[in-house]
């Protein structure tokens, strides 16, 4: 798994490829929660289009950086989900909790 | 899911397996799973969603036995074997089983109910997952090892090749 970031003006957009399990999901969410509580960007970005794989320790640390944003009324926004990681958050019912989009510019236009 | 505490029950033979790995309990080795599971799953027959609800379910398997048995020790043994196993009624095709083997200690049942969805909150959704996806989900405790079971049947609409 790989994980790189691109800052705009109030937007970071993470770049994420590989698969997120066990192995890496804390390096997501230190990532997430870095933004989001010590940076305070107003919208925080994650592009999944290369994310292959989810599991639950993935989708966990996703809710943690959902949960810090809205703490602080910032946005956090996920799009190019794979059907496997589109699967994984309907079979949590996470996925009307998240703002969801098909690709970057509808997320950046949102 | 089912448990059954069966101290003094030896585990299987090597016979009849499609497949049998032995790993150490090393997150890292997980992607390395999933990518045969991709693929024995594929050979069994199974459509593309089955495919991964199945690699999903041993993963999210596998995760737990790494975190909560063995505690984040990344040496320690782990072994799985598949296999065929025959029909359990008219409207389903053959079995996938898979099963897998620690040596931690033995798991409180209680711990294995999963939580409620209707909160958003992190963790515990691994079990879910494992249930969501499977049709037999069971424990037991085989002397000194923890023995997890998972069947998926193929559906009708999946064609069943022979490996």
């Amino acid at each position: 798994m790989q994980i790189s970031a691109r800052h705009s003006d109030s937007t970071t957009i993470f770049d994420v490829s590989g698969d997120i399990d066990l192995a890496n999901s804390p390096e997501i969410r230190k990532a997430l929660l870095r933004e989001v509580r010590e940076k305070r960007t107003p919208r925080v970005v994650m592009n999944l289009s290369n994310v292959r794989y989810i599991d639950s320790s993935g989708v966990a640390s996703l809710v943690e950086g959902l949960k810090a944003s809205r703490d602080l009324n910032l946005r956090f926004i996920l799009f190019g989900l794979s059907p496997s990681a589109r699967e994984v958050l309907q079979l949590s019912r996470l996925l009307k909790i998240f703002e969801v989009y098909d690709n970057e510019d509808q997320a950046l236009s949102s | 899911m089912r448990y059954r505490d069966t101290t003094g029950v030896s585990l299987p033979s090597n016979d009849g397996f499609l497949l049998k790995l032995e790993l150490l309990s090393d997150p890292k080795l997980l992607s390395v799973v999933r990518g045969a599971l991709e693929r024995l799953t594929e050979v069994f027959g199974f459509s593309p969603p089955d495919r991964r609800s199945v690699t999903r379910a041993v993963d999210e398997a596998l995760t737990n036995i790494m975190r909560h048995c063995y505690n984040g020790q990344t040496d320690q043994p782990i072994e799985l074997y598949c296999r065929r196993v025959p029909p359990r009624s008219s409207e389903l095709g053959d079995g996938l089983e898979i099963l897998l083997c620690d040596q931690g200690p033995a798991v409180d049942p209680a711990k294995l109910r999963g939580r409620r969805l209707d909160e958003i909150k992190p963790g515990g959704l691994g079990l879910h997952f494992i249930r969501q996806s499977m049709d037999i989900v069971e424990y037991q405790r085989v002397g000194s090892a923890n023995q997890f079971r998972l069947v998926r049947y193929l559906r009708p609409s999946t064609q069943s090749r022979t490996p």
